[in-house]
């Protein structure tokens, strides 16, 4: 049961109201920020004294793998992972293990202990959706949701090549409604039906095998239809080419196509009141903008492309990009772009598990290992953070580490650091390989983010690119009342000296709160808070539906299983919340 | 040096884990802190006096401190893991995981030592006089490397997979092996004064693997490179004239791995 409780005096960072460091009292009732609360309401709540500390809105993580098959593949193929990263059960809490790959309790536990509330896993097939949903079932702590993978989808590519974009829209609308997912994501487009047959398209205008479409075409038709539909969320993208020296031109381009789109939200939610128009304002959210950024032509004269496509998203309105840090140590890399993982998997001779998901999509993962000491791994590090430093506006920008691939969310909290403290920067410098300093700019960036600009990045903005503005990400009255508190005091913070303990402070926040819970105290689980997973329930014309289906129905005979049991049923989930879309049809 | 001398008090049912019982944790301790340190057995926490009797109080430094266990202790795991100095010897046989992670310092095992012994060991001497499994010297499940510095030495047969992943040190059996000894190895040395049965050095592509007598079936990735005579590694001596082979070629186009076998036992290579 929600409790009602008071956070008094603190130094409150709410991006999305603007305010910016003030000492306020935050109210909490029955789960939601509430204006103030009577006498009476008083004296039976929880009061947290957060005088001299910092207070956020939960955190949001809107990329993520925590959920699905390729996670548990990643978990099933790394045992020692496990081996040196286990936590102990208590009282209220599982035991678990592993580092970038963790047991799904011990995900929701981590996440809170850092202050996050809601994370979006950002690769679900649709075949895979009923497994994912059941892992989401048993992630304590967090409200979530899933990205329903499309991009390479038989049924997506034949519509859009036959240009039937009601059809196309009937289609995802259905498969949303169908798997109780949330957003679209589109992965590798074009290339990853390809490689089904050992290949790969190299360009945006290089038309795949058997269906003749090529990846600037599925993206057109994706963003469209996104934006026909008013999905909360803009299309999930990520580039062509990924991992690959040079592939930085093809991401810019890719960027390009839905500039002219028109974002469109259509939900039927109550709004929390914002001081900052909180509706979708991007059509493309560009993933992991690092990997999509590799320049050069080899790995011999690799270097960072970030700076060319940074410039491009400040001086455009329609782009948001989450940045693919690399915090350094072990990764999982875990990805619907089979061919990138065998490509990874041939460099590093690392375990290989690849994965095609009938008719649509595939996956792959492979252990990495992210080192000081080598050349390209360093420049990563430095492409992590100009992907957030370079791009003015952090409305544009979100803070993660494609979590495991470029490493496992736990290393948030020196990521952060690194963005708020160029004495840390130039610390890592000292340690990494020149080429670090030598194929990128962040030598010559002396940013330091403040804490109001690390809200925004890891709180307003995932928000409100996710559409998710209405309850997370800030602190508004009607708001969700979840509530971040760090033992951090602004009036005092030194990023120059004390850089390590902020990332301490980071990683155990003093308070996590979620729904006017307190669901975490200093790096300790103190309950395990109600949670909610989000889907978009999305209406179309029933004609154009009936028609979609016919086609859906005959092309099932192709599938292994029964048309009857490929729906995620509701009861799949946990505390299933539709977020009614399109309602007016 | 200052023994502390723990003596087996019970029958164990669920075997229980003691990475405590070693001279770091030992040293400055009297003996009633000795019989409260916290051993696990499955969810439970116990202290170590539910299973041991102790003798003695712990030196003033791991150097100075000196373990003997009288008797098996066959369901009793981890003994001395992560120890960096001093001495352990068990006066028995010993169960998973001895030594593992060893940094410095010696244990000695009078009996025979189940599998795990040794595990990504780092650096001191694990000598067990009986037998052992398994893992011996290897990397963990899924890991990249095994055994780094150090050295074990086996006065019995040791079983499959010895110095999995091995990067350094040395593992000299002095008995027999089984399969798969030396498993992508890429440093350091092993020493087989017996048989193996198949699959030595495979995917090894650094190292050195000696294995000085009949190797049932031969790893098909090495090629052969000539013969030598009466090998020296330093202070470990193989007498006598060797086959020797570079590999593993499935794996690595120049790999640098080096397998020797005894000329006499293996005619038909």
């Amino acid at each position: 049961m929600a409790a009602t409780i008071a956070i008094k005096n603190g130094h409150v960072f709410d991006p999305l109201n603007e305010i910016n460091g003030d000492v306020m009292d935050i109210y909490i009732k029955d789960g939601k920020v509430v204006p103030e609360l009577s006498d009476a309401e008083m004296k039976d709540a929880k009061v947290v004294d957060a005088t001299g500390k910092t207070v956020m809105p939960g955190g949001v993580d809107s990329h993520t793998h925590i959920a699905g098959a390729k996670v548990n593949s990643g978990r099933l193929m790394r045992p020692e992972d496990s081996y040196k990263w286990n936590r102990p059960k208590t009282s209220i809490t599982h035991g678990g293990t592993g580092e970038t790959v963790p047991s799904v309790y011990l995900e929701g536990y981590e996440y809170a202990q850092m202050g996050y509330t809601t994370a979006f896993e950002a690769a679900v097939p649709p075949l895979e959706a009923r497994h994912t949903h059941e892992e989401m079932h048993s992630i304590p702590m967090l409200d979530m949701g899933g990205y329903l993978v499309l991009g390479n989808n038989w049924f997506m590519m034949r519509y859009l090549k036959e240009g039937d974009i009601d059809k196309a829209a009937a289609y995802v609308a259905w498969m949303m409604r169908t798997h109780k997912t949330y957003g679209i994501k589109c992965v590798n487009p074009a290339g990853v039906e390809n490689w089904g047959w050992g290949k790969n398209v190299e360009s945006l205008d290089e038309t795949n095998i058997h269906f003749e479409i090529t990846p600037r075409e599925i993206i057109e038709g994706l963003t469209e239809v996104n934006e026909m539909l008013g999905v909360p969320m803009p299309v999930h993208l990520h580039a062509n080419n990924l991992g690959h020296p040079g592939c930085y031109e093809t991401t810019k381009e890719s960027l390009t196509i839905p500039s002219k789109v028109k974002p469109n939200q259509d939900m039927g939610v109550e709004w929390a009141e914002t001081k900052i128009d909180p509706t979708k304002d991007k059509s493309i959210y560009l993933t992991h903008l690092q990997f999509n950024a590799f320049g050069g032509t080899s790995w011999r004269d690799f270097e960072s492309g970030v700076k060319d496509i940074t410039d491009y998203v400040n001086s455009q309105d329609h782009v948001v990009i989450d940045s693919g840090s690399v915090p350094f140590g072990e990764a999982t890399c875990m990805t619907g772009d089979g061919p990138s993982i065998h490509d990874i998997a041939v460099l590093t001779g690392g375990k290989w598990s690849n994965c095609d998901v009938e008719l649509e999509c595939g996956s792959g993962v492979c252990p990495f290992t992210y080192l000081k000491s080598n050349p390209v791994h360093s420049v990563q590090w430095a492409m992590g953070l100009e992907s957030l430093l370079l791009i003015d506006d952090p409305w544009k920008t979100i803070m993660t580490t494609d979590n495991p691939n470029g490493g496992p969310f736990t290393k948030y909290p020196n990521v952060m650091t690194w963005l708020m403290s160029e004495a840390y920067r130039n610390e890592t410098f000292s340690e990494v390989h020149k080429w670090a300093n030598d194929r990128s700019t962040l030598g010559g960036v002396s940013r330091e983010l403040s804490l109001y600009d690390i809200a925004t990045i890891t709180r307003a903005t995932p928000a409100k690119t996710n559409g998710m503005a209405h309850r997370k990400g800030s602190l508004a009255v009607g708001a969700d009342g979840d509530v971040t508190i760090y033992d951090i005091d602004p009036t005092k913070l030194d990023v120059t000296a004390n850089y390590d303990d902020l990332i301490t402070k980071f990683r155990y926040a003093d308070y996590t709160i979620k729904g006017g819970e307190i669901a975490a105290h200093n790096g300790e689980i103190m309950s395990i808070p109600e949670r909610r997973t989000y889907y978009s329930d999305i209406k179309v014309d029933a004609n154009e539906e009936k028609k979609m289906l016919d086609d859906v129905k005959d092309w099932f005979r192709y599938y292994t299983l029964g048309f009857e049991n490929y729906p995620t049923p509701e009861k799949y989930l946990v505390n299933p919340t539709p977020i009614n879309v399109n309602m007016e049809k | 040096m200052t023994e502390v001398v723990l003596t087996p008090n019970t029958e164990i049912d669920i075997k229980i884990e003691a990475d405590v019982i070693k001279p770091d944790e030992f040293a400055g301790k009297s003996k009633e802190e000795i019989e409260q340190l916290i051993v696990w057995q499955g969810p439970d926490q116990l202290p170590l006096k539910n299973f041991f009797d102790v003798k003695g109080q712990g030196g003033s430094s791991a150097e100075e401190t000196s373990i003997i266990i009288k008797g098996d202790v066959l369901r009793v795991k981890m003994i001395g893991a992560e120890m960096t100095a001093g001495k352990i010897t068990i006066q028995g046989s010993t169960g998973l995981k001895v030594g593992a992670e060893m940094k410095g310092g010696e244990i000695v095992v009078e009996g025979n030592a189940d599998s795990w012994a040794g595990t990504e060991m780092k650096g001191g001497l694990l000598h067990i006089k009986g037998n052992t499994v398994d893992h011996l010297g290897c990397a963990y499940r899924g890991s990249w490397k095994g055994m780094s510095g150090g050295r074990i030495v086996v006065d019995g047969s040791a079983q499959n997979q010895i110095g999995g992943g091995l990067t350094g040190g040395e593992i000299i059996v002095n008995g027999n092996a089984e399969y798969f000894c030396g498993i992508r190895q890429s440093g350091g040395l092993i020493v087989i004064r017996g048989n193996a049965i198949r699959a030595i050095g495979a995917e090894m592509n650094g190292g050195t693997i000696v294995v000085e007598g009949h190797i049932t079936n031969f790893t098909p990735g090495m090629q052969y490179e000539g013969e030598q005579y009466d090998l020296c590694f330093e202070d470990i001596e193989c007498g006598g004239v060797f086959k020797k082979f570079t590999g593993d070629f499935a794996i690595s186009k120049k790999p640098k791995g080096t397998l020797y076998v005894g000329k006499d036992a293996n005619l038909e290579l």
